[in-house]
């Protein structure tokens, strides 16, 4: 091991440095951690420990005068997430809140949140994300080299990383600290207690900081199984903690990956290929403006002194684009995906229960079709990356969810190993499952290969939206079958493109009690790329399935609310429709004239009820007045954050409601900008009353299960106030609009 | 060419094409980044700043239009010493932001806002901020506007 091939003087802070890293690789334990290199060890050292730190483990990091910081592993996108996490270590560590503060972890193996992986490992139950599973080596429950990483997506931060890793780090570090102050006291361990980052012998009235024993702490093994606290016992998890990143939010100093400066920087502007599969075949410069010109084939990108100058010039250049799908359109689109709803060879059954087939052969069976479109993320903070290629090394600045993946494809691109790529992660000006897409990291990596010097390269909104990996269009067919007001039998077919859902949290799930079930899928490849879109295929399949609740409750002449109360057996569900119809003022509008919809969805173990409140005027404008949620996420870490989280997940599922759709023509994206693709803004947001269950159950994902239900909440109140079923969305389809 | 405005109380002379959107002036030639580049159309709001007191976006304003101006960004409405503004504190007691990117544009729009109009109703909070923001604030960012209006008025 590495300390037999170091001096002296290095073996304390190797000693150190070992320790730390078994801790580390949590899921694999010590053999794992000791058989990290010694250059990997040097490169943790040196990301991580400044001056005087100690390092208790591989998330907490402790002072000599007391101060406590927490590496999170997890990207800040406006989530809240360092500061969660951090709630959930101190707790834990039983640390004094106004000590503790957070550091982004470095984008190096030793930091993957493992305890993504580590929750299945160790058998807690939780579902592991399909992401999340090459880290796993399930004959061996080793934790897969270089395979994924820091992601920050699956709404995964604070139930999986959180909630079997953070708090099981800060206990781990409480008991170091502990035993270290009971061997210098020479006192029983169970003597000792922590409380607010002080340790505490009672009985001989002693007392020191956390920072006194931190370097005598790190002497210890930490204990992969600490005792863990009560949640009737919190006092830090389940406070409205003001959120650690805010302040340099408001006065414009924190820095985002667009805001990222590194001397002698160029800047580049890029066109990408306007139709999909197309290359630059050639690229003149008439007017002999640009700087410098990068065909990177599929893209051609200009380098100049200026985002404006690399912008204009760009402007000016004759690119001859060839090849390409130019049949592509959002028309052909959806005849293929007609005629891959009736094509039942490749189909995959997700759910089949009883015989539904029979029981639908009646001339009382109901059948509707669904459709949706492609939307784009439309981040605020457009697409972009900084990268320096130097000497064999690359350097990149960039706000990422993924930044290990980052940092491997653009090793990849560039041919380098991936220890001499370095990723500085910066705040992200917004995520929703765009920024897990390398495309202008590599981009970055390669135009910095090519001049030389630092690049930003920065993305136009033009590009950011028809260059986006959307979430996919689909459509669906749904067959229900009502008996003495109860659902007997359901079919679903819907046309499949993965975006990377994982199956374990099992979007397609139709959330009621019916005995006779078939759910089967259509696997259909996007011709233009897919991806993560906040909540994922939760949004397709929540507003199929609440708009066709709706719809059979409808056929039963029952009320929605109570149709669907009879049909849910689990009481956790019940109780959030129960205070959901209590709390929205269920058939008693507070909106005189206005009709109310509700619609209910379980996604990433999170609960979420909706009632939208609206209002239609005589030139179709809806006016949605109130959404009220009420929200199931078991422990709540930080009401503030959580309820921020709910606001923004209905937002933006609002926003793509009323206005959102990607369409195709002559194989381009149509929409440029936000004109052609709008927004909720102030004046037609809703007020948004947000109500947690009080709950001591474990964590539920909160970043997207707010998104789901907004949708088939406020259609399926336009059909309460206008007895028009919105099948297609955006609701412009239905001859909806905003106010 | 060279161009002479009073920058965040200072006067600041930058040597910048005249048809340089003063949103890139101020990030780029003045590095000072906490003015955001969202849309280029001036669409969405990221890019505001004050010029002469009025909330204006910067990223189809051309620099030679703001010579001799007085411009106020982001970086300037905390005072010298670090205090911030009333509403950038009701900002941070409401936790308005979330991601962040479009909060200096919302600021800016919300400090002129103010300015003109001590205690907006719901209405005037609709028809001046017309900002986006993808993260859906808009509830904390009404919230806190009424709060800051009532501390300005010190009430």
């Amino acid at each position: 091991m590495s300390e037999e091939k170091t001096n002296g003087r290095n073996i304390g802070k190797i000693a150190r440095r070992t320790f730390l890293a078994s801790a580390g690789v949590v899921g694999g334990g010590v053999a794992l951690g000791l058989a990290l290199s010694p250059n990997r060890l040097k490169i943790y050292q040196d990301s991580v420990a400044d001056g005087n730190e100690t390092i208790l483990n591989t998330w907490v990091k402790l002072t000599p005068d007391n101060k406590i910081t927490v590496i999170i592993p997890h990207s800040e996108m406006g989530q809240g997430v360092g500061t969660g996490l951090a709630q959930m270590l101190a707790e834990e560590m039983e640390a004094d809140w106004e000590t503790v503060s957070i550091e982004q972890a470095p984008a190096t193996d030793e930091y993957i949140n493992s305890d993504l992986g580590r929750g299945y490992i160790v058998g807690e139950g939780a579902r592991i994300p399909a992401f999340a599973y090459p880290m796993l080596d399930f004959a061996f429950l080793q934790i897969a080299k270089g395979a994924v990483g820091q992601i920050t997506g699956g709404s995964t931060a604070i139930r999986l990383t959180g909630y079997h890793g953070m708090r099981r780090a800060g206990a781990a570090a409480r008991e170091m600290l502990m035993r270290a102050a009971a061997k210098e006291w020479n006192v029983p361990i169970n003597s000792v207690r922590a409380q607010s980052s002080i340790l505490y012998h009672d009985a001989s009235n002693r007392s020191a900081p956390f920072g006194t024993f931190a370097a005598a702490a790190a002497k210890f093994a930490p204990n992969l199984k600490p005792a863990m606290k009560s949640p009737a016992d919190y006092k830090i998890v389940g406070t409205p903690k003001s959120r650690l990143d805010i302040p340099e939010k408001v006065t414009g100093e924190a820095k985002f990956g667009m805001d990222i400066i590194v001397p002698g920087m160029k800047y580049a502007a890029i066109a990408q290929a306007p139709v999909y599969g197309a290359r630059a075949a050639s690229v003149v410069d008439p007017a002999n403006a640009a700087q410098q010109i990068v065909n990177l084939g599929n893209a051609v990108v200009v380098v100049a002194d200026s985002y404006w100058e690399a912008a204009n010039s760009l402007q000016q250049l004759d690119i001859a684009w060839s090849g390409g799908d130019l049949a592509l359109s959002s028309i052909a689109l959806r005849a293929l995906h007609n005629e891959h709803l009736t094509e039942t060879r490749h189909e995959q059954v997700m759910d089949k229960a009883g015989d539904a087939k029979a029981k639908l052969q009646s001339t009382e069976t109901i059948s509707v079709e669904y459709a949706v479109p492609y939307l784009a993320h439309a981040t605020m903070e457009p697409m972009n990356c900084t990268a320096l290629v130097r000497d064999g090394k690359c350097e990149l600045w960039v706000g990422h969810q993924n930044p290990i993946a980052a940092r491997d494809d653009a090793a990849a691109a560039l041919g380098l190993k991936k220890t001499n790529v370095i990723v500085h992660n910066a705040y992200l000006g917004g995520g929703f499952g765009r920024r897990s897409s390398t495309d202008n990291v590599v981009q970055a990596a390669l135009v910095a290969a090519e001049t030389g010097t630092p690049v930003k390269l920065i993305w136009s909104r033009e590009q950011d939206m028809s260059n986006d990996f959307y979430r996919p269009a689909t459509v669906s067919r749904m067959r229900g079958r009502v008996e003495d007001g109860k659902i007997s039998a359901i079919d679903h077919a819907y046309v499949f493109s993965d975006a990377g859902m994982p199956d374990s949290e099992r979007p397609f799930a139709f959330q009621y009690d019916v005995p006779n079930r078939r759910i089967a899928r259509h696997p259909y490849e996007s011709p233009i790329p897919v991806g993560a879109w906040r909540s994922v295929d939760f949004t397709q399949m929540g507003f199929f399935n609440e708009s066709f609740m709706d719809e059979l409750a409808h056929k039963a002449g029952a009320d929605p609310l109570a149709f669907r109360l009879a049909h849910k057996s689990d009481p956790r569900h019940r109780a959030v429709l129960e205070r959901l119809a209590d709390e929205a003022s269920w058939g008693r509008p507070r909106t005189p004239g206005a009709a109310q919809g509700v619609a209910i969805v379980d996604s990433f173990e999170t609960i979420v009820g909706q009632v939208a409140e609206i209002t239609i005027d005589d030139d179709q404008r809806v006016r949605l007045h109130r959404m009220t949620s009420v929200v199931d996420c078991g422990q709540v870490i930080n009401p503030s954050a959580a309820e921020a989280q709910i606001h923004s997940s209905l937002i933006f599922a609002l926003s793509a409601v009323f206005f959102g759709e990607i369409t195709l023509e002559n194989g381009e994206i149509v929409q440029q900008n936000f004109p052609d693709y709008d927004m909720i803004r102030l004046r037609n947001a809703p007020v948004q009353p947000v109500i947690f269950m009080d709950s001591n159950l474990p964590p539920g994902g909160l970043g997207e299960p707010g998104t789901p239900p907004a949708a088939p909440a406020l259609t399926n109140a336009i059909f309460a106030a206008s007895g028009i079923r919105v099948r297609e969305l955006p609701l412009i389809r239905a001859g909806f609009r905003s106010v | 060419m060279n161009l002479s405005f009073t920058l965040n109380g200072e006067a600041t002379t930058v040597d910048a094409p005249p048809n340089m959107p003063l949103l890139w002036v101020l990030r780029e030639k003045l590095q000072l980044t906490g003015t955001k580049f969202g849309c280029g159309i001036a669409a969405c709001g990221a890019c505001t700043v004050h010029i002469n007191g009025i909330a204006t976006r910067t990223c189809v304003l051309p620099a030679a239009a703001v010579d001799g101006a007085e411009i106020k960004t982001i970086e300037g409405v905390a005072s010298k010493s670090g205090k911030l503004s009333a509403v950038q504190a009701a900002w941070i007691d409401h936790q308005a932001p979330q991601c962040g990117y479009c909060q200096s544009g919302m600021v800016m729009a919300a400090e002129a806002l103010l300015d003109q109009n001590p205690e907006p109703s719901d209405e005037d909070i609709d028809n001046a901020i017309t900002n986006i923001c993808r993260c859906g604030t808009y509830e904390s960012v009404r919230t806190a506007i009424h709060a800051a209006a009532r501390a300005r008025r010190g009430a």
